[in-house]
């Protein structure tokens, strides 16, 4: 990779609210789609000559089929009391990059062609019409939200820019600006059957040198079964679990859990991961499509139960949307549904996190371990953005948040939380979410993990941790590549399961 | 009748059949509009005794304003709660006999009024003050707050300074109400008061005061959190189900 080519921010003791600079990020744009990504899509790959009636014709669709779209555009009264909150704001300190900014960009637009003040007074209500300025402020501030959701637990109403950041993307594609990163991720996983573009053959080679080396390493002949009808669990993880480092670790840590509590368990070809971009496109249809391979996978394979490994977005599409999308959950009534529900275990939550799993399996005492093998490790935990604010675990609110750290606390001796309001729903995003995992958005990267790197810095000279685990493919990716930038070792960010992996006693 | 007057009762008649019209109107594009996925901010409550629980608390104490920032919650909550107090008590101005409870209201609403302005100028200072929220400021931003201090001014100037003829607005108010339009009380302050008013009632159901229903169909607020428990399906997407 090229040198970077910009600053990198210095850590301060805590986080700052800077002083706002206009137009510091407005060079950051994320590559365009080229056309055979965008023709797999559907979408054009340039602009029409009627892209301005396009875009607004699909703009008057999705506040037809959105209720957070209308209201949200709607119901914002420049409060500021979102202003402080955005990572990339933080980081970067260009405005645009303020949630209120980022929908203004788009509530503009919307009260200019769609309401009565705007239409008889633009000026005196910020209303603009739609240029092609305006829709290259779209193309570059809406790849610059991670849709975290940081803001929506701020906001006395509750909007959510990240429904607006889809919507604004939604719209891009439909006039022809794909992000090529996303879009071409989206091609792969519906041609492949994930966002690696793994190759059936490629991955049984995988599993089985993963199978070699944990026999070498350990003794015991753990296996990573692919494709296996009957067994009854289907795990459905991030694709990077397969071969990048250290998501694989986790990996390793999943088989060993099904080992030693001896459940029969298989990955699938067909439903090799678990991410689902079409979350991050906004559009509904391509994430049911991209979804509907889990269905497919678990009605082919029989399974009981499906388990989704260590991915936040993957998590809240599969915790949050899977039932809408597919009926995998419980609790419906129409013949597409029942089919699946009834084949499924209703002694568990369909589905289930991997971490809720494990977790029953330790404190029921159906699987052993001994932390102290981890007694070189100070822990942190990173909640994760999309697990953190759009899902659960267990049967309580908040148990996405007490369940990872009970599962954590019990395989480690060292554990330290980071600061209070940069955790929990406050958690700060790793800066790569949301389809800007990619290297043509480094600078938006590097800079939007400041305030996430400045709670790690604390504890690192408080407590002198030097591990900080994560739930999230995307997560630990960025991570591994930002926080040298920074400074610190790429090693001291890993999975839960990794931790898992190392305190585990199998037999 | 005079012309004043002819022009107050026909501006209070337009602005109120606009007012609920609007709102009405509004509200029923909300209701209609599908919210086709489950995106309540987590962690939220899974049962919907606890959506109204949580709803409950986001408008009476404004609750994730308050773990935003501490300055805009205590100006925008002594604003709304003062408004509220002010505008109960002037239920007195369109109740024959006036209700019980507007009575014990009237001494707290009036004193409530200085609550609400000292608010409203809060909001406005910072809109000049701080420069993010500077940045983000339209002049319909600052002009909605400036008409409702100017209202507010006006009122506590007929309520503790220059008295006016309270009766006679009564019996216009009533008058308007069973379709028997009386004469305005030609007092220039308070016919200030009621056009700005009256201009307030006209930009609600197209400005940002849209927040006031708006905040109840959040879907962010107002969905519980049991995705995995109950299928939540719309109309327009259950169609794609039928095409597998």
């Amino acid at each position: 990779m090229a040198a970077a080519e910009f600053d990198i921010p210095e850590i301060k003791d805590y986080i700052e609210v800077p002083k706002l600079r206009e137009g510091v990020m407005a060079h950051a744009k994320t590559f365009l789609a080229p056309k055979p990504v965008q023709d797999f899509m559907g979408y054009p790959h340039e602009l029409a000559d009627n892209w301005k009636e396009s875009a607004l014709e699909k703009m008057g669709d999705l506040l037809g089929k959105y209720r957070s779209l209308k209201v949200f555009l709607d119901a914002c009264v420049h409060c500021g009391a979102c202003t402080d909150k955005c990572h990339y704001y933080l980081g970067t300190s260009d405005p645009k990059n303020m949630p209120v900014a980022r929908q203004d960009l788009m509530r503009q637009v919307y009260r200019r062609y769609f309401t009565t003040a705007g239409k008889l007074f633009p000026k005196l209500v910020g209303a603009k019409d739609l240029t092609k300025e305006v829709l290259d402020d779209w193309y570059n501030y809406y790849h610059q939200c991670s849709e975290c959701r940081r803001c929506s637990v701020f906001c006395p109403y509750g909007i959510d820019t990240a429904e607006i950041t889809m919507a604004g993307r939604e719209i891009l594609n439909h006039v022809g600006m794909g992000q090529k990163y996303s879009n071409e991720i989206l091609g792969k996983v519906q041609k492949i059957g994930n966002n690696l573009g793994l190759p059936g053959p490629a991955l049984l080679d995988t599993l089985e040198g993963l199978e070699e080396d944990i026999e070498a390493d350990t003794g015991v002949a753990v296996k990573l079964p692919i494709d296996v009808k009957g067994a009854e669990v289907l795990l459905v993880t991030p694709s990077a679990d397969f071969f990048s480092e250290p998501h694989v670790e986790s990996l390793i840590g999943y088989a060993k859990v099904f080992h030693a509590a001896g459940i029969s368990w298989t990955l699938s070809t067909h439903a090799s991961e678990a991410g689902n971009f079409g979350l991050f496109n906004g559009n509904y249809e391509t994430m049911r499509k991209v979804a509907m391979r889990i269905r497919d996978a678990a009605l082919e394979l029989g399974v009981k139960r499906i388990v989704v490994g260590e991915c936040g977005h993957a998590w809240r599409v599969a915790y949050s949307f899977w039932n809408t999308l597919t009926g995998i959950g419980y609790g419906a009534d129409d013949p597409f549904s029942i089919e699946l529900q009834k084949q499924l275990d209703p002694n568990y939550p369909q589905p289930q996190h991997i971490c809720e799993l494990t977790n029953d399996l330790i404190q029921s005492g159906r699987i052993k371990v001994d932390p102290s093998l981890n007694d070189d490790l100070i822990v942190t935990y990173h909640d994760s953005c999309n697990v953190a604010r759009a899902s659960r675990m267990g049967t309580e609110p908040g148990g996405q948040f007490t369940i990872p750290r009970e599962l954590i606390k019990s395989v480690v001796n060292n554990f330290h939380n980071m600061a209070d309001d940069t955790i929990y729903e406050s958690t700060f995003c790793c800066g790569g979410g949301g389809g800007l995992l990619t290297d043509d958005l480094m600078e938006v990267r590097v800079k939007g993990a400041l305030p996430r790197v400045t709670a790690l810095n604390n504890v690192v000279k408080e407590h002198k941790v030097n591990f900080m685990a994560t739930i999230c493919a995307i997560c630990k990716a960025q991570f591994t590549k930002v926080l040298p930038k920074y400074g610190f070792d790429m090693s001291m960010v890993g999975g839960v399961h990794q931790l898992v992996s190392k305190a585990i006693k199998l037999d | 009748m005079s012309t004043v007057t002819i022009i107050y009762a026909g501006l209070f008649y337009i602005a109120t059949l606009l007012l609920v019209a609007g709102l009405a109107y509004k509200i029923f594009d909300y209701s209609r509009t599908p919210a086709p996925l489950k995106i309540p901010t987590t962690p939220a409550p899974t049962t919907q005794t606890g959506v109204v629980y949580r709803m409950a608390k986001e408008v009476v104490l404004f609750e994730s304003l308050f773990k935003s920032n501490k300055w805009i919650w205590v100006f925008g909550w002594l604003f709304h709660f003062g408004l509220l107090l002010v505008l109960l008590r002037h239920l007195r101005y369109f109740t024959e006999p006036v209700w019980f409870w507007v009575n014990i209201v009237q001494p707290f609403g009036k004193y409530a009024s200085i609550m609400m302005v000292v608010g409203l100028i809060g909001l406005l200072a910072r809109r000049f003050l701080v420069d993010r929220v500077r940045y983000i400021s339209t002049p319909s931003d600052y002009l909605m707050l400036v008409l409702i201090i100017v209202i507010g001014a006006s009122g506590m100037l007929m309520t503790f300074v220059a008295h006016t003829d309270i009766v006679a607005l009564k019996t216009f108010f009533m008058g308007l109400m069973y379709f028997d339009v009386q004469p305005v009380p030609q007092d220039p302050i308070l016919l200030v008061h009621l056009a700005l008013v009256a201009l307030l009632m006209l930009i609600f159901p197209i400005s940002k005061l849209l927040h006031a229903p708006g905040v109840f169909f959040s879907p962010t607020r107002n969905q519980a959190d049991n995705p995995r428990e109950n299928r939540h399906v719309a109309a327009w997407a259950a169609r794609l189900d039928q095409k597998n």
